[in-house]
């Protein structure tokens, strides 16, 4: 395999590895903030315990969100000199800043929330797990800079020698696309932490253990869930969807498998993209859906890729249009599980209804792949472009780092992470049998202290 | 601006190596010194709040170095390809040992992670000390700015060099005899009982290492780089830092002889500091010098981003700066004074 793929796969695996992390974190990290805020108003003990027990497990995640996200702040230098060398004046802003503004402020709090505990007052306490989640956004919110500059590159000024900088600061921090992104993804992001810990609580309901905090859990991740699912689907991504077929056609064309313009065009539920014959085999479509999600109205025509010259395609086109599928499909069932969850909570009879408490139980890897697939349909559907329109892909890479390099290093990205993925399975299947009142005390194992 | 954006980096990575290079030490001596099952969970308490806030300042510099001299990032990153890899697998493996050794009572899951929090910590401290002799050094930049080094050729300084050569290697090892001995007089500060004892001993017996492979360092480089007194002998005034290198040397080995243990982990700060502002003095204006022919010194002009990108970024790199230095010191308040030898560590 030549440089160019080996470069664009280390990255993309070690991307995709790292955000399992944080989209739990971030989303857990709030859903902690509403534990520490009832136990302040109810003063009931329970909701301490409830968050200390959700804290190791952020802890744990944190660990892995660290670790992995530190080779990632590396590899725009190793992997993408040439990209690195023409955007740094743009984007290393926001990245500078993320370190600058949120890890530090998540680094110095999370210690004190998990090891502060008895120094703190419950108030001072709060206060860290509020910091925690503020940082822990900040930083998502400047990741998203990053890479909404690259979607849609906007207050930039080309400097001689093919470098860019930024002309205008505002400009890049209030970029359209940045403020929906990120919405969508941090919505995406409650989304895995709520269903994670529902999960947790239809667990212990169905095993009768625990059985006081996993009706807490199942409660705050039902209600959480599916506020969250409701604002996955609208506002925010349907208003992504629309800036993407306005800002990059042929990314939506990918997506939706559209291979010719079409006036009403039809929205394609599932199906088979046949490259050779640009056509979508065993299409199961609803007419002139798409022409009224995009535009508004049933007639409109949306622009098909045969409006595109070949190499503007997105290149990966059958897994954009998988994977945008994957995401979509997954959301709307979410919002099918979730509100069927809220209306038995609101009946009083969730507790019991151990058919819905199983997929619930079962549904807690589902967002991972929603996530994930999501982030594949950004990133494939922006190729062939690095920065939208500016920079191609084939012009970014580091060109005197030899294949067989990368290939090393993307064999060593390999094996470490299988390995963290054997710890993180033990150590967080070691917490949920543990269980909430096992994290109270210190002598139990999974305390940090202990 | 060029010149101000420079020591802002320069200054990030020295907070780097004083504060990440304390609890490096402490793996690097953590074998050494603390012994029982109670010892190593005293030594581990006693970095367990911070590593991660110290390793944000490598973060921070990496991230700072990338938005004001994103051709230096880009050359140097991707130049350094293999040992920049090796490091940030060291950084992974010894990240998690810190945490999860503390997650099972179990002894060989113990062992395990005790062994690996050293072995990662001692390997990170030679390449770093290496890394700064190859920047001190120099590397064979090409006509497009960019270079490749193999890890090593023939393990002598030339037009070829590796990453490793004698030079280098040397470097790695004065960064590991430094930071071992800053990592003791860390434990001897904040542990008690037998664990405070050995530390110190352990630094009272490194410290003659130190001293030999510091005063070693001037020849060699000079060996290894004819120019790099030049700004010294332009600018006399900047003796005045190995000057105050060796004094804090001194204070080192006088207050650890007293057991003033804060006085002996401020002489060795003192010390990590000057050495590193001591080479940073001999590059100046140069980031990264060529040892070649057909390429050009990277300076701080070539590398430099555009001028209302920096501008912009000397507002919020000072806000950023005081917020971190305020958690800093808020975080080392609340966690001041010693480990607690019996009860377990800084926790609840
Ligand atoms: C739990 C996760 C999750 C779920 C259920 C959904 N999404 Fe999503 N989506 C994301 C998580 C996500 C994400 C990971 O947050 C992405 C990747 C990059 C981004 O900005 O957000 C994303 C991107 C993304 C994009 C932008 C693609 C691009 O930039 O080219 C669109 C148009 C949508 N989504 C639309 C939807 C729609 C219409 C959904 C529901 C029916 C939906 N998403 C469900
Ligand atoms: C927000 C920060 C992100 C930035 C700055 C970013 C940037 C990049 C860059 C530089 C590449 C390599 C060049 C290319 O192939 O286009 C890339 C590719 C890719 N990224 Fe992202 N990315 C980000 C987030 C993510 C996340 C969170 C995921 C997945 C979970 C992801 C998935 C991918 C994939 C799958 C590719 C490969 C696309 C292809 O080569 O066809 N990205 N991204
Ligand atoms: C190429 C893109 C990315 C880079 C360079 C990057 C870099 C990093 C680094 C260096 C860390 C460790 C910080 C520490 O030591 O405290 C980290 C952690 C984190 N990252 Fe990323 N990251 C990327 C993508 C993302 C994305 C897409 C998101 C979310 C939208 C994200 C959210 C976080 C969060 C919340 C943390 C804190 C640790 C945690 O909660 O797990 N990152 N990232």
């Amino acid at each position: 395999m030549d440089a160019l793929s080996l470069d664009r796969i280390h990255f993309a695996f070690t991307i995709t590895y790292h955000y399992l992390f944080p989209q739990l974190t971030m989303g857990l990290a709030l859903l902690i903030v509403v534990l520490k805020s009832l136990a302040l108003k109810t003063h009931d003990p329970k909701y301490d315990v409830a968050a200390r027990f959700w804290g190791k497990l952020l802890a744990v995640n944190f660990l892995l969100g660290v670790v992995t996200g530190i080779p990632m702040e590396f590899q725009f230098g190793t992997n993408w000199s040439e990209f690195s060398r023409r955007t740094g004046g743009v984007i290393g802003m926001p990245l500078a800043m993320e370190g600058v503004f949120s890890f530090f402020l998540e680094s110095a709090f999370l210690g004190l929330f998990l090891f502060g505990e008895k120094r703190l007052s419950h108030w001072a306490h709060w206060a860290s797990a509020f910091l925690v989640f503020a940082g822990s956004w900040i930083s998502g919110f400047f990741i998203i800079v990053t890479d909404a500059w690259m979607q849609h590159p906007v207050a930039y000024r080309l400097l001689p020698g093919g470098a860019f900088e930024v002309a205008s600061f505002w400009g890049l921090m209030l970029n359209p696309w940045a403020w929906l992104q990120y919405a969508h993804t941090m919505c995406g992001s409650v989304v895995t932490a709520s269903f994670v810990m529902s999960a947790v609580g239809a667990l212990y309901v169905m095993q009768h253990r625990d059985e006081q905090y996993g009706r807490t859990f199942l409660k705050l991740g039902v209600i959480a869930g599916f506020l969250a699912c409701i604002l996955q689907i609208f506002p925010t991504g349907d208003l992504h969807g629309k800036y993407v077929a306005r800002h990059q056609p042929a990314a939506m064309a990918g997506m939706e498998g559209l291979f010719n313009s079409e006036k009403g065009a039809p929205i394609v539920l599932m199906g088979q993209p046949d490259m050779a014959a640009q056509k979508i085999d065993n299409p199961i479509a609803v007419n002139d859906l798409l022409s009224f999600l995009v535009y508004g109205t049933t007639s409109a025509e949306v622009q098909g890729l045969n409006q595109f010259p070949r190499d503007q395609w997105p290149s990966a086109l059958p897994l954009l249009f998988y994977s945008y599928h994957i995401m979509a499909g997954l959301g709307t069932y979410f919002l099918a599980l979730m509100a069927t969850a809220a209306f038995l909570l609101w009946r009083g009879t969730l507790f019991t209804a151990r058919w819905l408490l199983w997929p619930i139980l079962l549904s807690f890897p589902l967002p991972y792949i929603a996530n994930t697939t999501g982030w594949m349909t950004a990133e494939i559907g922006r190729q062939p472009w690095l920065v939208y329109g500016l920079v191609r892909t084939a012009q970014g890479y580091s060109t005197h780092i030899s294949a067989g390099n990368s290939l090393f290093t993307l064999l060593g990205f390999l094996g470490m992470y299988a390995v963290l993925s054997i710890l993180w399975i033990l150590l967080v299947y070691n917490f949920i049998q543990d269980g909430p009142v096992a994290a109270q005390s210190p002598a139990a194992h999974g305390g940090k202290t202990a | 601006m060029g010149t101000l954006w420079f020591w802002i980096v320069a200054l990030m990575l020295v907070a780097y190596v004083v504060l990440d290079g304390f609890d490096i030490g402490v793996g690097i001596v953590y074998l050494f010194v603390a012994r029982t099952e109670d010892e190593r969970r005293q030594a581990m308490s006693s970095i367990g709040p911070f590593w991660d806030g110290n390793e944000v300042w490598l973060l921070a510099a990496g991230g700072t170095l990338f938005f004001a001299f994103p051709l230096l990032y880009a050359s140097a990153f991707s130049g350094f390809y293999l040992p920049l890899m090796i490091v940030l697998w060291l950084l992974i493996l010894r990240g998690v040992s810190i945490e999860l050794r503390s997650h099972s009572g179990d002894p060989l899951w113990r062992t395990f992670f005790d062994a690996l929090f050293a072995f990662a910590s001692i390997l990170l401290a030679i390449f770093f000390g290496t890394a700064l002799a190859n920047v001190i050094r120099g590397v064979p930049i090409g006509p497009d700015d960019y270079f490749f080094l193999p890890l090593w050729t023939n393990w002598r300084i030339g037009p070829h060099p590796g990453i490793l050569d004698w030079y280098t290697v040397t470097g790695g090892v004065l960064a590991l005899v430094a930071l071992a001995v800053h990592g003791a007089l860390y434990l001897a500060l904040k542990t008690e009982g037998e664990l405070e004892r050995r530390s110190r001993a352990f630094a009272l017996k490194a410290w003659p290492v130190l001293l030999v492979l510091t005063l070693a360092g001037l020849p060699l480089t000079v060996l290894a780089r004819p120019h790099a007194l030049q700004n010294y002998i332009d600018h006399p005034i900047s003796f005045l830092v190995p000057c105050a290198l060796l004094a804090s040397l001194a204070v080192v080995i006088f207050a650890t002889g007293r057991h003033s243990s804060q006085a002996a982990f401020l002489g060795s700060c003192a010390y990590l500091a000057t050495m590193m502002a001591g080479a940073v003095i001999g590059l100046f204006p140069v980031l990264l010098p060529t040892v070649g022919t057909d390429g050009r010194d990277i300076t701080i002009a070539l590398a430099l981003a555009g001028p209302h990108t920096l501008r912009v970024g000397l507002v919020w790199w000072t806000i950023g700066i005081l917020l971190a230095v305020l958690y800093f010191a808020l975080i080392q308040w609340l966690f001041r004074g010693k480990v607690s030898q019996h009860a377990d560590g800084y926790g609840h």
